[in-house]
């Protein structure tokens, strides 16, 4: 059975990745990002004013004592000024014995405030989020997140909603060739009852390459970037502290297909007995360059 | 002075301040330090032609593949941007002008940015009815 719902999974997201590219390609105009590969972890890196990215992330995991899910986020980035962009998700996800279910957007807006790059780069990120408890695309993990949330069934778990409101303190290095990013997150539902909620994510990450070659290849090593992600909860206002929460850490690779998609993967592994095992993450996206510009031109 | 007059001096001074900060403003704000950084690519073969190959990834979409811009965003080949140092326009590339529009480029790599400045210095100055001619 898990096996059957594996492999429907499988066709159900290759079929999905194949609409993506197609979709993108009838736009035509992809261009390789220089956006670092992190699942989870945001760096300063900003999309480029006018360009629309368009990501599908997926997860694959098979819990201890749970049915095996597959959770996919769809992900529309736009860059409205080089210091401002906005990115609305769409997410859902498909659990073994269980209905497939529609979990709830986000919407998101990220600023720099300075106008200038420094050593250390702040950028300032804003989230609504309109998500039910059967949501499982760990975007994030803040508060005590853990194993325990995912053996709720979909039927219940859907008519749990939680509206909140997520901030993120992005930090952001660039040196070397590496990119080395923190985040500080904490989240308040909008029931003024509900306690702030905090989490992290830290990742660090570099090109395989730092000069381009003089001649034009698809598997050359600076198409290739390497990284390795931890992410987790902090708990409350309330409980604060390492206690009752979950972890992960996971190497990444990404490979950015010249004039093509980026297809990244991360197994990301839990790292004490509240995470889930092994996550096991992907995600294609494809930047549309000038979105705007180029359907008036058309 | 009527209202409807003031509202169009405004706007006719706005204009004016916004095209006087298009107008390389950014030049005056790179420090000494930055402006005399040499590229270690400089004159290079291979870099030129690799930096064709990033800056068609990166930099054509806004700028043109010729490199000679369009309404919005400005030409590389033009007097200001080829007599700036190289290492004027690897502090532009480093910390963009986001006020206006153009990105920063620091987690690009800095050898694919110095490439980037020697591929658009091999181009020298062109403007679009030289080419056209």
């Amino acid at each position: 059975m898990r096996k059957k719902v594996g492999s429907l999974y499988m066709q159900l997201s290759c079929s999905r990745l194949i609409l993506l590219l197609f979709l993108a390609l009838l736009i035509g105009g992809a261009v390789r990002a220089q956006e670092p590969p992190y699942f989870v972890t945001y760096s300063d890196v900003m999309e480029e004013p006018g360009n629309l990215e368009i990501s599908y992330k997926g997860i694959n995991a098979a819990p201890k004592n749970a049915n095996l899910f597959n959770s996919g986020t769809v992900e529309f980035e736009y860059g409205l000024k080089a210091y401002w962009t906005t990115e609305f998700y769409l997410s859902g996800q498909t659990t073994q014995n269980d209905p497939t279910i529609f979990t709830g957007y986000r919407w998101e807006n990220r600023f720099r405030p300075l106008m200038t790059t420094h050593a250390i780069n702040p950028v300032l990120y804003v989230e609504y989020e309109d998500i039910n408890e059967g949501d499982r695309s760990f975007l994030e993990v803040v508060n005590h997140d853990s194993i325990s949330d995912v053996y709720a069934p979909n039927g219940q778990a859907r008519a749990a909603r939680q509206r909140e409101i997520e901030l993120k303190l992005i930090l952001s290095s660039n040196t070397h060739g590496w990119n080395i990013s923190e985040n500080v997150i904490t989240e308040k539902p909008l029931d003024p009852s509900g306690p702030w909620e905090f989490g992290y994510a830290l990742a660090v990450s570099r090109p395989l390459a730092l000069e381009a070659g003089k001649k034009a290849c698809v598997f050359c090593r600076e198409n290739f970037y390497a990284g390795l992600e931890m992410y987790g909860g902090l708990g409350t206002t309330e409980n604060f502290g390492l206690s009752g929460t979950s972890h992960y850490l996971g190497p990444i690779l990404q490979f950015n297909i010249p004039k093509g998609p980026s297809i990244g993967f991360e197994p990301s592994f839990g790292l004490n007995a509240n995470s889930v095992g092994l996550l096991w993450r992907f995600k294609v996206s494809y930047e549309v360059e000038q979105i705007f510009g180029r359907l008036w031109r058309k | 002075m009527t209202r409807g007059k003031r509202i169009r001096m405004a706007g006719v001074i706005l204009a004016a301040m916004v095209c006087m900060a298009a107008d390389g403003s950014w030049l005056r704000r790179v420090p000494d330090t930055d402006r005399q950084k040499t590229n270690p690519f400089a004159g290079r073969a291979d870099a030129v032609a690799a930096g064709a190959r990033v800056f068609d990834d990166h930099c054509a979409k806004c700028h043109g593949e010729d490199a000679l811009g369009n309404r919005k965003h400005p030409s590389l080949r033009s007097e200001r941007v080829q007599h700036a140092t190289d290492g004027e326009i690897f502090w532009l590339l480093k910390n963009g002008n986001l006020p206006k529009g153009m990105p920063t480029w620091a987690a690009l790599p800095e050898p694919m940015r110095w490439q980037i400045i020697t591929y658009v210095k091999s181009l020298g100055t062109e403007s679009r009815s030289e080419i056209e001619k």
